[in-house]
């Protein structure tokens, strides 16, 4: 025992030591089960915001239908689109990076676990705060600049408010100065800007941590150019939010400022300027779009290499073309408001840099590419998916070329033709190599394989649900079916192709149906996955399977770029692998080894604080919207003294750690008996 | 017994498991016939899909069907990036799918060698896309400086947004119209057009691509039509409840007919005569608060001018004019003018949800003598 150890300070902060059941998972902070936590919340939100579409496509199925009332269907679509961006993809994103990284890495946690477990309850609880709007906000009917009290419309009669449409109603994009104060009045859109804040903290948190990750938490010899794509991915992506984020926030707090105390930045009839929250918005908007592309492109990036039993074509070059669609990203945003009436100077400098991003862009499909040619592909389900990814993006990345040819643009934005495009880079996209990392690394989590019948049963439903969702979409747009819209009329001729893309919803719901039930089924009852269960080539495989608390039990020392392909394979005179004849040892001794560990090895602890600090965050913003009242003040000054307590906390709790000589007396003779069975072996 | 390519596939992972010494002695793999097979029956069965419905629906709002020159010189150059599109992704998907049938593994496939780039393909690829890219690039900078800012000569018409209608302004003519833009057709007309409340975004796709109406600023937009003719315009951005129910039409007529048309406009409306109903109508028009919105130019009595007193609805000295009104959503596909009418003042926010035009409880009858003085309003 050191000194420190017996201060007092431990016996008040003695960190949590559960190891399972509910406070296990609250006072976590390994990123492995933080990942876990943001893949079901995830998840979760998918399904939600799946659930958010398929009512839209109920009420668009029909010319001038009346399913919805146009308050609920402003309110679905502007909470679709929130929950699928924010709750959704991005935290998949951030469960496969929390997972991953430090595996990938070589290391056993990421730099900050307890900052970790706090972006984590951050989003949590900002997801929670966020939806909350659907039980306390309140959305109400504009009520102009120059209103007359007296004059104020019955706001559209009691038929079009409902349950719903309490919710935020103003789109994701919240243009002002429809979602600012005297058009969206009403606590909905508080509600709204309050929860991307505290989402985009949480980001900003994770960000910082992965970065630093990666940079100092390397195993020996794991060079940058040695990082597996992912991870790459994974570190131009948190570079992005750290850049992009505060951008929003910045905006964000304009908003709420705007909302709650009148400032009127962006309200025109005081001087304001609404177009300045567009380009605030997209300056982080389009950014945001690469932070929900580049890790999917990370995880296929692996995938294919393993599939075809070749190296990733072209290494560097992918690594370097997701770092220049990174820092492109940053000055294309105003293609995003080409109908705005921005000079021709802007709109043409912002349509040729947008052009750019297409050279970095097929760069990446054709290595993809390349990393098939030649190769042994064997087409299982994170394959699968990884060769739709490509097959979709590139639809996506064409069509978003289209938008880069301004004049083009025009007739384009704000109409189907985009949400076409997005959703075949998000959905087709994204969401496709998000499900191939699913499958691919379904083993490191559960320890068994999902099952690939039903794998692929989810995959070509998806495949075709998807594209008869999104496909006619461009038809439809082309065809003048303007976005957001609630209603169309009989005479636009649009009716046909809109039952075709509500059917293709279904089918997709149906395949994600599949999906669930081989996840629930392979969880328990999968096949047991064993060690390294694709030959795979990156050193995450070298754990077993799941992976053990601790990640790797032995330290690594990297020689090569897919390091553990060369710890099974050698070259013969032809350049083609020879598996090595001490390989299936190695695997076994890794698993050993991996499973029962030689030394006793020093975790993070686990602490309370994250998970309190993280719970002031939206206690602040319920103050906020509601400051006039008591309550609402009591409720700022609570969160921040819970949070500033919290802090104190998180400062002065010991390390909880049971001291390299204390614990071998503890628990150290039976490891110790299976070691010297085993070495020999 | 055969089983399906794709049974057979799903079993590969769990032989490799089973058989972790020697992963790819799995048996062989369905033929790439099968493969092949389905894809061109997917493709096929897509095509004729999409055939028969492109053909049997007519869409008002199309963006093939340009009408002026600036939608004709969109449409060109959205072709030109259509084919060279469909050419790059014909590329990809044809080399995916020969690499998926060439490469798929086979029983005695050798390992593949590990070959890791090659700098000349790269390059080669990376070079190929920027030289399409920079041939597409100029005519679309050029076009970008044709379209966007109007001609200083050209006959202005204000534009303004409002939730959820268009009102136009023509400052040469001081004409004050709503829902129905009249153009000449054969010349450029320049919308310079505002808002009143929040974002709108003007599209007639027949005649230009989009631009919004930001309040407190000034945008143009370049409107042209070969011929004469009626063009629907809708908006483009969201701007609240009823977004999607803020269309407008464009007509476009000849020359003498514009001249008509404007002469007509000038007019101050001629009151209804005393015993008819539409008198009726004129009463309740004054007398039941439609005055507050809207403004009704007459002649006579002394020449006043009903002013508008709070809000600002459309003008509707020339209603019957309009063939269209409500932000040229009534009346309905097939609907019968009158009982359009008749179903928006009876309830406007049940129609157009969120209308600032409330719902003033007319009677029966009120609503009878309004339509009736309205309609003589031309």
């Amino acid at each position: 025992m050191t000194a420190t150890a017996e201060r007092p300070a431990t016996t008040i902060f003695r960190r949590p030591r559960s190891k399972t059941g509910i406070w296990s998972w609250i006072t976590t902070v390994d990123h492995k089960r933080i990942g876990i936590m943001y893949g079901y919340a995830a998840f979760a939100f998918f399904i939600i915001g799946g659930l958010e579409a398929i009512l839209l496509r109920v009420q668009l199925s029909q010319a001038n239908a009346e399913f919805l009332t146009a308050g609920a269907y402003n309110a679905l679509f502007t909470m679709h689109g929130t929950t699928m961006i924010f709750l959704f993809v991005m935290p998949a994103s951030a469960a496969f990076m929390n997972y991953l990284l430090p595996l990938l890495v070589g290391a056993r946690d990421v730099a900050f676990p307890r900052l970790n477990a706090l972006s984590w309850w951050v989003f949590f609880f900002g997801a929670i705060f966020l939806y909350s709007t659907f039980f306390f906000g309140t959305s109400l009917p504009p009520i102009g600049p120059d209103a007359i009290p007296g004059n104020l419309p019955d706001g559209g009669g009691p038929g079009s408010f409902n349950w719903i449409s309490g919710s935020p109603d103003g789109g994701w994009f919240g243009y002002q100065p429809n979602a600012g104060p005297f058009y969206s009045p009403g606590t909905a859109m508080d509600y709204w800007a309050g929860g991307l804040q505290i989402l985009g903290l949480s980001s900003l948190i994770s960000a910082v941590n992965f970065i630093v990750t990666t940079f100092n938490m390397r195993a020996k010899g794991m060079r940058l150019m040695r990082l597996p794509v992912f991870a790459w991915m994974t570190t131009v992506t948190a570079f992005l939010l750290l850049f992009s984020l505060p951008i929003i926030a910045v905006a964000l707090f304009m908003v709420t400022i705007d909302r709650q105390f009148g400032s009127l930045f962006f309200a025109a009839t005081a001087g304001g300027d609404p177009i300045l929250w567009q380009h605030l918005f997209w300056l982080f908007g389009h950014p945001e779009v690469y932070i929900l592309i580049l890790p999917a492109m990370g995880i296929v990036s692996e995938v294919f290499p393993v599939f075809s039993r070749k190296p990733l074509f072209g290494y560097s070059a992918v690594v370097f073309a997701g770092a220049a669609i990174a820092f492109l990203g940053f000055g294309v945003w105003a293609h995003h408001m080409f109908a705005s009436g921005i000079t021709p100077v802007a709109q043409a400098a912002f349509g040729l840099a947008t052009m750019t991003i297409a050279i970095p862009t097929g760069i990446k499909i054709f290595n993809w590419l390349g990393t098939m040619w030649g190769g042994r592909l064997r087409f299982t389900t994170p394959m699968l998916f990884a060769i739709g990814f490509i097959a979709m993006f590139t639809i996506g990345g064409l069509s978003g070329v289209t938008h880069s040819i301004v004049p083009s643009d025009w007739q384009q934005t704000d109409t189907y033709y985009i949400v076409a495009h997005f959703h075949y880079v998000i959905f087709g996209g994204a969401v496709f190599g998000l499900f191939a990392g699913l499958y691919y690394w379904f083993p490191k989590y559960s320890g068994r394989m999902l099952d690939e019948k039903l794998g692929k049963w989810h995959f070509w439903l998806q495949f075709i649900g998807f594209n008869l969702t999104f496909a006619p979409m461009h038809w439809l747009g082309l065809q003048g079916m303007v976005r957001r819209t609630w209603k169309y009329a009989p005479e636009m001729g649009l009716e046909g192709w809109n039952q075709a893309v509500t059917a293709g919803a279904v089918i997709i719901a149906i395949s994600i149906l599949i999906f669930m039930w081989n996840w629930a089924r392979s969880r328990r009852r999968g096949r047991v996955a064993g060690m390294d269960p694709w030959d795979a080539r990156t050193i995450e495989w070298m754990t077993p399977n799941p992976t053990p608390e601790h990640n790797f039990s032995e330290p690594l020392e990297i020689t090569k770029l897919d390091h553990f392909w060369h710890l099974k394979y050698d070259e013969d005179e032809e350049g083609r692998p020879r598996r090595r004849e001490d390989a299936d040892a190695m695997l076994e001794h890794l698993e050993d080894v991996g499973n029962n560990p030689r030394e006793p090895i020093h975790l993070p602890s686990s602490s309370f604080f994250p998970f309190l600090v993280g719970l002031g965050v939206p206690i602040i913003f319920y103050g906020i919207i509601y400051h006039t009242s008591i309550a609402g003040k009591a409720l700022i000054v609570g969160g921040i003294l819970l949070i500033l307590a919290s802090c104190v906390g998180w400062g002065i709790e010991p390390v909880d750690e049971p001291h390299y000589g204390d614990h071998d007396e503890e628990h150290g003779e039976e490891p110790v008996a299976e070691e010297g069975e085993l070495v020999d072996d | 017994m055969r089983r399906t390519g794709i049974a057979r596939e799903g079993l590969w992972a769990a032989k490799l498991v089973a058989r972790r010494d020697s992963p790819y002695d799995a048996e062989p793999m369905a033929s790439s016939g099968r493969l092949a097979r389905v894809f061109a029956l997917m493709g096929l069965a897509f095509l004729l899909g999409a055939c028969s419905l492109v053909e049997i629906e007519d869409a008002v709002l199309t963006t093939f069907e340009p009408a002026g020159p600036n939608a004709q010189r969109i449409d060109d150059l959205f072709w030109m990036v259509f084919w060279i599109a469909t050419g790059v992704f014909a590329f990809v998907v044809v080399a995916l799918i020969v690499l998926v049938l060439r490469f798929r593994d086979r029983e005695g496939a050798k390992e593949p060698k590990q070959l890791h780039g090659n700098a000349k393909v790269e390059v080669v690829w990376t070079v190929i896309p920027a030289i399409i890219l920079a041939a597409i690039a100029v005519p679309t900078v050029q076009a970008v400086f044709d379209l966007t800012e109007c001609d200083p000569a050209a006959m202005k018409v204000e534009l303004i947004g409002h939730q959820w209608w268009f009102e136009a302004h023509y400052p040469d003519y001081e004409v004050d119209t709503a829902n129905v833009v009249v153009i000449p057709a054969g010349r450029e007309v320049c919308l310079e057009m505002t808002s009143e409340d929040v974002i709108h975004n003007f599209w007639a796709p027949s005649l230009h691509g989009k631009r919004y109406l930001v309040p407190g600023q000034w945008t143009q937009l370049k409107l042209e039509a070969y011929e004469p003719g009626e063009f629907w315009a809708h908006c483009a951005e969201f701007c609240g409840l009823s977004h999607s129910l803020m269309r407008a039409r464009v007509l476009a007529v000849s020359e003498s007919e514009f001249e008509t048309w404007v002469a007509e406009q000038q007019q101050p409306a001629v009151l209804p005569e005393e015993g008819t109903q539409a008198y009726e109508g004129y009463q309740v028009f004054v007398n039941r608060g439609c005055t507050q919105c809207h403004a009704y130019r007459v002649d006579g009595e002394g020449g006043s001018e009903i002013a508008r007193e709070a809000f600002n609805g459309p003008d509707l000295t020339h209603f019957a004019s309009r063939h269209v009104f409500a932000g040229a959503t009534l009346p309905e596909f097939g609907e019968d003018r009158e009982t359009a009418l008749a179903r928006w003042l009876a309830d406007p926010p049940s129609v157009k949800p969120g209308s600032f035009m409330p719902n003033l409880a007319l009677s029966g009858e009120e609503i009878d003598d309004l339509i009736a003085f309205l309609e003589e309003s031309r």
